[in-house]
């Protein structure tokens, strides 16, 4: 069986600046396959070209086994790869149900009487949400008013109901709290039971370890790594995530640094000059 | 949550209620429509002219009243599903009145049938609509910049091209022309038994039942909150933002037409220099309304209560004996109030729902 989505030697630039070189991953049914990366690694390139908003300058994308290029995020939809982002997956003002069906919303009725169907939204937005195990209070409440991880939770629902093969989740768990990552990761494995394939952005190896197959670590928009579960320990993750020896000569700069003469533009120590 | 809970409504069965959702009174399910601020605003604005001007309550005022709402009400509508949409349209004001000169001078000088006109109109109407809308799609700059140039252009073509084409500012009269007289039922006014009915009112009417069907029973009404609440993500689940975005800069000018036509066939000429400032009329009823300003939150209704407040402001003032000096002062602390009253509402039904 071929892979659902696999990355062969991928890059991207950006006029003359090279946001990501010879990148390759892979992604199978019922795997979670892990992105890691500090800021400015390459992450959201890798993700942007994966979702269908930009198309790779070199290398080969291939869906299930057939090389392509997307040309937008709808093609990427169609083609069964559902993106959820962690700062813009939903629609904050909208109810939840609506929030839902963002899209592909479904519709009775014929013609100029053509209508969204919102019993079934409704209905099925709880239903779904429930299956997951979330138990939302309201499906009519505005999709601001939940918490972070029940966010993500509901847009991670709605990809699995739309019939997503792959799901490529950006940083789900960056700005969420202990126990809200946890529910998040929950969900990221019960959606890998469902059978589909994974790709799951983050900063944080702890969380990737928990749940991940494969990992590809990202550096300065090369690919600096690449381990299945087998060939690597969580410490060494995190030391290489971590930047390993970087992180050493980090350490002796912290020591050995003089106390600055300036700081913010004004002499350090002295008043701010009244004007 | 748990402060200020509404005490539960006894009588009503609750079928499957989530214990922690504390049950929801009628009351505050009305605290969370967007038109509520502008609904009780209007209760107020109503009673104090019922009471300081005689006149207000007579059959014959309030349709004057009434007349007055429809004609802005009628663009407040579309401006207001724009706003919802996330955008600005400043050329709204002007487009009015090029659509009704487009009308009366292509009739005129074609010789033709005003119908014809008015169908040339309605074409080159959509066509500004669509401009506007396209040049915000493609150039990304913001859509008070795009529009702001294209009220100026108009501005200056409406004066330019009626002086050049008439010889003066206004156009010359078509009230003669052949089908003058049906376009002034659709457009101007008909006559029930014996009662006279101006169009604009049943227009203003049809629009406002069409867009609140198209804002929450359609999937376009979905994408419609979702670009202006949040285009990024509606983008991300394969909603057509741009097309979208047109599309309302489209139903404006499709509602500047129609107001263009009134403008033409209630009387029979056209100033070129008319429709300045009004769009700023449009964008004030559909704040007043509960139109977010930023955009992903509003409704039709509440434009139309809005344009309501405007109409009975400005001939309340008249009724009242009032200077009519004071009406842009009124306005100016209704939009205010409105504005802050809006704010606090949705505040306290999101903090409760």
């Amino acid at each position: 069986m071929s892979a659902l989505v696999e990355l062969d030697g991928v890059s991207k630039y950006y006029g003359n600046i090279r946001a990501l070189e010879g990148v390759s991953l892979e992604c199978r049914a019922g795997e979670i396959t892990c992105v890691l990366g500090d800021n400015g690694a390459g992450k959201s390139t890798l993700i942007k070209i994966v979702a269908g908003l930009h198309r790779h300058d070199a290398g080969t994308f291939r869906i299930e086994g057939e090389e392509t290029s997307l040309a937008s995020p709808r093609e990427a939809l169609d083609r069964g790869i559902a993106t959820v982002y962690q700062d813009l997956a939903v629609v904050p003002l909208m109810p939840v149900w609506r929030n839902f069906f963002l899209g592909s919303e479904p519709t009775k009725g014929a013609g100029p009487f053509k209508r969204l169907d919102v019993e079934t939204m409704r209905r099925t937005t709880r239903s779904e949400l429930l299956r997951m195990g979330i138990d939302l209070r309201d499906v009519d409440q505005p999709i601001g008013t939940l918490s972070g991880g029940e966010r993500q939770c509901v847009a991670i629902a709605r990809a699995v109901y739309f019939g997503a093969k792959v799901l490529v989740l950006d940083e789900p768990t960056a700005a969420l709290g202990v126990k809200q990552s946890g529910v998040v990761l929950k969900y990221v494995a019960a959606a890998r039971d469902a059978g589909l394939g994974v790709v799951l952005i983050t900063h944080n190896p702890h969380h990737a370890y928990l749940v991940g197959d494969r990992f590809v670590l990202l550096k300065r928009g090369v690919m600096s790594a690449s381990h299945t579960r087998q060939t690597v320990t969580l410490d060494e993750l995190t030391r290489q995530m971590a930047g390993g020896s970087e992180l050493e000569d980090l350490r002796h700069e912290l020591e050995r640094a003089q106390a600055p003469t300036h700081l913010g533009g004004h002499p350090a120590g002295k008043e701010r000059p009244a004007d | 949550m748990s402060q200020a809970a509404p005490p539960a409504t006894p009588g009503r069965t609750p079928e499957k209620v989530d214990e922690r959702l504390l049950r929801t009174s009628p009351l505050r399910r009305l605290m969370g429509r967007p038109e509520l601020g502008s609904v009780v605003g209007a209760v107020a604005v109503f009673v104090f002219f019922s009471i300081v001007a005689d006149a207000f309550l007579q059959a014959s005022s309030l349709a004057t009243v009434l007349y007055a709402a429809s004609t802005l009400g009628i663009m407040a509508v579309p401006v207001a599903l724009l706003m919802i949409g996330g955008e600005f349209d400043l050329s709204a004001g002007v487009m009015v009145t090029s659509s009704a000169l487009i009308s009366s001078m292509f009739s005129y000088q074609m010789t033709a049938n005003v119908w014809v006109g008015a169908l040339v109109s309605l074409l080159v109407t959509l066509g500004l609509g669509a401009f506007n809308g396209l040049m915000l799609t493609r150039t990304k700059l913001p859509s008070f910049i795009i529009t702001l140039g294209t009220f100026l252009m108009l501005t200056g073509l409406n004066l330019g091209l009626t002086k050049l084409i008439s010889g003066t500012v206004s156009t010359k009269s078509i009230g003669d022309m052949e089908g003058f007289a049906s376009a002034s039922i659709v457009f101007g006014e008909f006559t029930i038994g014996d009662t006279t009915v101006k169009a604009t009112i049943v227009w203003w009417l049809v629009l406002i039942a069409f867009a609140t069907w198209i804002l929450l029973r359609t999937r376009f009404g979905n994408w419609i909150f979702a670009v202006g609440g949040g285009a990024d993500a509606a983008r991300a689940v394969g909603v057509p933002v741009k097309r979208t975005k047109i599309l309302l800069y489209m139903g404006v000018a499709f509602a500047a037409w129609i107001s263009g036509q009134h403008l033409l066939f209630s009387f029979d000429v056209v100033q070129s220099g008319e429709g300045v400032g009004n769009e700023l009329t449009y964008i004030i009823a559909a704040v007043i309304g509960g139109c977010l300003i930023t955009g992903g939150y509003g409704s039709a209704i509440g434009s139309a209560v809005g344009a309501l407040i405007f109409g009975m402001t400005s001939k309340g003032i008249v009724y009242a004996e009032w200077n009519p000096d004071w009406f842009k002062f009124f306005l100016g602390a209704m939009l205010l109030l409105a504005t802050l009253l809006n704010a606090w509402v949705r505040k306290r039904a999101e903090a409760t729902t």
